[in-house]
């Protein structure tokens, strides 16, 4: 029962992040503290078979595949606070409010008597007791279990496959491609600048800089440009002006 | 060990979970609060299993857990093609069935 009061708060404090988190990728973390703290319940309640499976399937691979699939998508695509039908949070935060209330009160108010324990049934081991009904009673489940993974593993593959609508370009033609750009449009055939080796920085955030001394838009990714994270050379000037100020 | 706290805390994250998907716009998170509900009536099921004696709840709390692993699988794979098609994960954005 101490297991039990030290995880309740903190697995209901997490459920409660996962409504507030802005980004998925917190949402998914504090998903896992829950999962986990769920498995070292199933661990107290006698069902150590079903500790490891939540902490294998659950936090193994479904969360895995969670994390994935906020990598693919994009970690910061958040939320957004837009409603689209009028008064819809507060309706829908009403109704979970009443339905959890009436649900708690509801349970609470039951007798359930003193749990009978899973001393007995586990006599020679909660896996073997458990394999014993899995395998006999629910063994017709069981097999149409199999054939629901891999329904679903093959409808996962259809779903993800991404069809190529055009034939791949062959190298001769991406070369035929950049020449004909230059010819046409003017755009540099070789190598694309690196980034700027300044005094105090070299990273790839840290654009190259043009013999006029404007910052060459070439050299910087165009996805940090997008996120905002370059770092302009005039701010690098004050920098480094800064600091010789700050030497004198 | 009482069998009340346990379900009174399995009713608890279910609500929350309920509100999750009633609130939250973003598919992702939608889908966790949905597995949260799952946890939820699978913490019930093995808190009945030891309060009556027998394992049953527990095999039916397996049985969850394996159908929820296809229907995480196959869901995540929707939304990852509706992003592809629609570059966004809101399920406010994929309404064309609406109309």
């Amino acid at each position: 029962m101490v297991a039990f009061w030290i995880l309740a708060p903190v697995m209901v404090a997490a459920a409660l992040g996962l409504l507030f988190a802005r980004k998925a990728v917190h949402a998914a973390l504090l998903l896992a503290v829950v999962m986990i703290s769920l498995a070292v319940l199933y661990a107290v309640q006698d069902a150590p078979f079903l500790f490891a499976v939540q902490i294998i399937v659950y936090t193994g691979a479904i969360l895995m595949l969670f994390l994935f699939v906020i990598m693919l998508v994009g970690v910061d695509a958040s939320d957004s606070i837009v409603e689209t039908i009028r008064g819809h949070r507060a309706a829908s935060i009403l109704v979970g409010l009443v339905f959890g209330l009436t649900l708690v009160l509801g349970v609470a108010q039951v007798s359930f008597g003193a749990p009978l324990g899973l001393d007995e049934a586990n006599s020679e081991g909660n896996i073997p007791a458990v394999a014993k009904i899995l395998f006999t009673r629910y063994v017709f489940a069981f097999e149409i279990t199999s054939a629901l993974l891999i329904t679903a593993a093959l409808g996962a593959m259809v779903l993800a496959h991404r069809e190529r609508l055009t034939p791949k370009p062959t190298q001769a033609q991406l070369a035929a491609q950049r020449v004909r750009d230059y010819a046409e449009h003017g755009k540099h055939l070789g190598p694309l600048p690196p980034p700027g080796v300044f005094a105090r920085h070299n990273a790839v955030d840290t654009p190259a800089l043009l013999p006029d001394g404007t910052a060459a838009e070439a050299s910087i990714s165009r996805v940090l440009a997008a996120r905002g994270t370059v770092k302009s050379a005039p701010e690098l000037a004050e920098d480094v002006k800064a600091l010789t100020e700050g030497d004198d | 060990m009482d069998v009340t706290p346990f379900i009174v805390l399995s009713a608890i994250l279910f609500t929350i979970g309920c509100v999750g998907v009633l609130t939250r716009r973003n598919a992702i998170v939608v889908f966790m609060c949905v597995e949260l509900m799952l946890n939820a009536s699978n913490l019930a099921l093995v808190t009945f299993s030891r309060a009556n004696g027998n394992l049953e709840g527990q095999i039916a709390a397996f049985f969850v857990m394996v159908v929820a692993a296809a229907e995480v699988v196959v869901g995540l794979a929707i939304i990852m093609t509706i992003f592809r098609t629609r570059r966004s994960a809101s399920v406010d954005d994929a309404s064309l069935l609406k109309y």
